[in-house]
């Protein structure tokens, strides 16, 4: 049987949780030996090249192009996990929410204390167009599983993705997922 | 800051013995008197009390009541209760718009007036109403704004200068003979002076009278409990919160009555041991305040409020009024008591129970308005009269207050076991399709259930009932409910904080025929996460219309839910609307 494939997305987060997923350490190993990566900011590849068997997704939906290519994931992957705090609720980019997005803007870049001789509102045709707010994955397309956490630790990573590839229940011990 | 703030603050406090556990009543002072408390007047009134301003800010920033920016000089708040909007708030709304000029949340050019909305007021049964400055207008037209806002602007309102619009009615529809009926000062209390304390409270139980306010806690219990705790002083706490949207029962008992529920807490005092007692009285009820202290003076004069009560050597007692400031959460025991020593009305954690650990961390007893005006009336009248009415867990009368689509709202006084068919003939309402039992935070009942009774054994409630007509949209009056929570959680906690903000989202999408048969699974998960999660009783039973309906009503939601497995919660355009007026950006082709 073929491994199965496994891509990643990173939205509007901070890596984190890419990191988490490479600081399983040495299982990083018996992982490649499980599953193989298709398009994923970890081998650099760009665009799907097949039916894609799990997606993990980390960060929020705050752009066009964020949503273009969580649309994309969808339509590739059989299953779609939201993982970590900004997938699941937006996280800390959605800190913004609470603040109209022009003033958001204006703070950046023309009003805020780093701003040098005025400064511009981006507008280039070719950068992305913010959203209103910044959106959790669930809201734009169907998830199938919400792996919790800022990060997830390596090992609820580790647990979940072993447990879904090898067709085990995918219930997380207490530990795993309880962060006070 | 000018130097006038600075020195109204340093009166206020002054004349409040500088006392850090009166910050309700200062802030309530200052902000009469300046019409906000901003961050300036925040550091004035903590220079003055000699604490930090983080205190200050922390309590004035909780309760509704308190602005931190400048306002107009006069807010009038439109109640928007469910009944209310039943009874045609929106017209009235638009009307106000439209004469001032202004939407609400704002105020007019010129200063004078601000428009906001207000949760229930207690007047579902005089719906629409508003309070203006601390007087309450009912059963308001949109045909009467125009004389409202003329006589705030000559300054005439509180000289009863309009005659269009009517002020609060007592409306007591019936009384029965626990509550409303004829009552001799000072009888109780007598008669509680002639037994020993603990023999008050052994009447009380054999009376077998249970809490009022919602939880229906035995009365004997907690005085008991609260007697033995050990602490340097015992307190008697009456709940007038009453914050429960369509509740407004103490209010009448407050118009008809007040002597007996002083009475109460007299005895009350006498059985725990207590030598000072608290009225906490919720701010939209200020109107009330004048009445109130006339009848405490008169009955100190009397010699049944102060020392030696009655002449009973050794036993002083009296009270005093706290002004709450709009918040339903300080209708939770322990958020009144850190209300009433000057906090935010943030709940406390449990255990401790008050009688434990309550004002002061001294034990301390909270009872409801119609707790103790019961308590008064088994001194009277004896145990055995008293549990000779009701059922057998239930003994005793009940004030109901009925609102909504009936033809005669009001309160009124039943016995305990009477059916909800039996209450919905009494009151004329012949189409219900539902009735909320014990308001938002209670349930929702179909017709199949009208046979049942109202009791703790069977339909418990703190007396809010709502009748819902057949040609209601029932699901939009149980999101009125959920935005009330919304609004009225303290915080504190995330699954109550964040999670009726989530309920709300997630219902809306069901309302707005934009769910699936997963979204409402989910809004069943979520309802049972914010339930099972929450830390006090508001946000254990914030999701309770929501769970009631969906028992209760499936088909209405059936009918809503469309046959799609997955329908997203936003749309790509409308989200992107925005960004693109800000910078002239086009939006992009999307190619998936
Ligand atoms: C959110 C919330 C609001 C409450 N509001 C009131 C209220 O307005 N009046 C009241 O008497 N009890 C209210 N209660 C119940 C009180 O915590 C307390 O149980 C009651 O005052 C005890 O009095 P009782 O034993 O006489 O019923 C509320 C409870 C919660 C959780
Ligand atoms: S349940 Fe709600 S009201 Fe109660 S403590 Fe938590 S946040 Fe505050």
């Amino acid at each position: 049987m073929a491994k199965p494939l496994v891509a990643t997305a990173p939205f509007t987060g901070c890596f984190g949780c890419h990191m988490s997923l490479l600081d399983i350490d040495e299982r990083i190993l018996d992982l490649v030996e499980l599953v193989e990566f298709d398009k994923s900011p970890i081998n650099d590849i760009k665009t799907f090249t097949r039916p894609v068997d799990v997606g993990l997704l980390e960060g929020g939906i705050s752009n066009d192009e964020n949503y273009e290519q969580l649309k994309l994931f969808r339509k590739h992957c059989k299953i779609l996990i939201s993982v970590g705090q900004c997938a699941i609720t937006g996280g800390v980019p959605a800190c913004r929410n609470t603040v109209p997005l022009k003033e958001c803007l204006e703070e950046a870049y023309l009003n805020g204390p780093t701003v040098v001789d005025g400064g511009v509102l981006p507008n280039d045709p070719d950068i992305p167009i913010l959203l209103d707010k910044v959106y959790p994955c669930h809201e734009v397309v169907k998830i199938d599983y919400f792996l919790p956490g800022c990060p997830p630790s390596a090992d609820t990573l580790w647990a979940a993705l072993t447990a879904l590839l090898t067709g085990k229940d995918v219930g997380l011990p207490y530990e795993l997922i309880k962060y006070d | 800051m000018s130097d006038d703030y600075r020195k109204v603050v340093q009166e206020i406090v002054a004349k409040f013995g500088k006392d850090r556990k009166r910050l309700m009543d200062i802030a309530r002072a200052v902000h009469a008197k300046t019409g906000h408390i901003s961050e300036e007047i925040v550091g004035a009134i903590a220079d003055a009390l000699g604490c930090h301003r983080v205190e200050v800010r922390d309590m004035t920033s909780f309760y509704a009541f308190f602005s931190r920016e400048p306002k107009g000089a006069t807010t009038i708040r439109l109640c928007n209760a469910v009944v209310e909007r039943m009874k045609g708030m929106d017209a009235v709304a638009n009307a106000f718009e439209e004469t001032l000029g202004i939407r609400f949340g704002e105020t007019t050019p010129d200063g004078l007036i601000s428009l906001e909305y207000t949760p229930c007021i207690g007047m579902s049964d005089q719906a629409p109403a508003a309070l203006v400055n601390g007087k309450v207008l009912t059963n308001i037209r949109p045909e009467d704004v125009k004389s409202i806002v003329d006589a705030v602007r000559s300054g005439k309102l509180h000289d009863g200068g309009i005659v269009s619009v009517k002020s609060v009615e007592s409306n007591l529809q019936q009384a029965g003979p626990v509550i409303f009926a004829p009552f001799e000062r000072g009888a109780g209390i007598r008669k509680a002076l002639s037994m020993s304390p603990e023999d008050v409270i052994n009447e009380m139980n054999k009376a077998r009278v249970r809490g009022r306010g919602g939880a229906g806690f035995p009365l004997a219990m907690k005085w008991s409990f609260c007697r033995k705790a050990e602490g340097e002083a015992h307190y008697v706490v009456c709940n007038g919160d009453e914050g429960e949207p369509g509740t407004f029962k103490d209010r009448v008992i407050l118009t008809e009555c007040p002597d007996l529920m002083f009475e109460g807490m007299t005895i009350a005092g006498y059985a725990v041991g207590a030598k000072q007692g608290f009225f906490y009285l919720r701010g939209e009820y200020e109107y009330l305040l004048p009445y109130l202290e006339q009848v405490l003076a008169k009955r100190r004069r009397m010699g049944l409020l102060g020392e030696n009560v009655c002449g009973a050597e050794g036993f002083d007692f009296d009270i005093r009024i706290q002004m709450g400031a709009g918040a339903y959460i300080c209708g939770e025991e322990s958020a009144l008591i850190e209300s009433l020593e000057g906090k935010r009305g943030a709940p406390r954690d449990r255990p401790p129970f008050p009688v434990q650990k309550g004002y002061l961390d001294r034990p301390t007893s909270v009872n409801n308005v119609e707790t103790l005006c019961c308590a008064a009336r088994i001194m009277e009248h004896g145990a055995e009269w008293f549990s000779s009415m009701g059922t057998k867990d239930s003994t005793g009368t009940k004030l109901l207050s009925i609102s909504g689509d009936c033809q005669a709202p009001g309160v009124y006084e039943v016995e305990y076991g009477i059916t909800v068919e039996k209450v919905l003939e009494m009151v004329g309402a012949t189409d219900a399709q539902a009735v909320q039992i014990g308001g938002p935070s209670g349930q929702c009942i179909a017709p199949k259930d009208f046979g049942r009774s109202i009791c703790f054994e069977d339909l418990p409630t703190g007396g809010s009932t709502i009748i819902f007509g057949k040609d209601r949209d029932l699901l939009a009056c149980m999101e009125s409910f959920l935005e009330f929570f919304v609004e009225e959680s303290c915080g504190w906690c995330a699954p109550c904080r964040a999670g009726t903000t989530f309920l709300k989202m997630q219902f809306e999408k069901l309302l707005q025929g934009r769910g699936t048969r997963e979204d409402l699974k989910k809004l069943e998960e979520t309802a049972n996460t914010v339930k099972f999660m929450s830390r006090c009783g508001l946000g254990q039973t914030a999701p309770n219309p929501v769970l009631t309906t969906l028992r209760n009503f499936p088909a209405l939601y059936e009918a809503r839910i469309q046959p799609d497995d997955f329908i997203p919660a936003f749309d790509l355009k409308e989200a992107l609307k925005e960004a693109c007026s800000i910078t002239g950006q086009k939006p992009h082709d999307v190619e998936v």
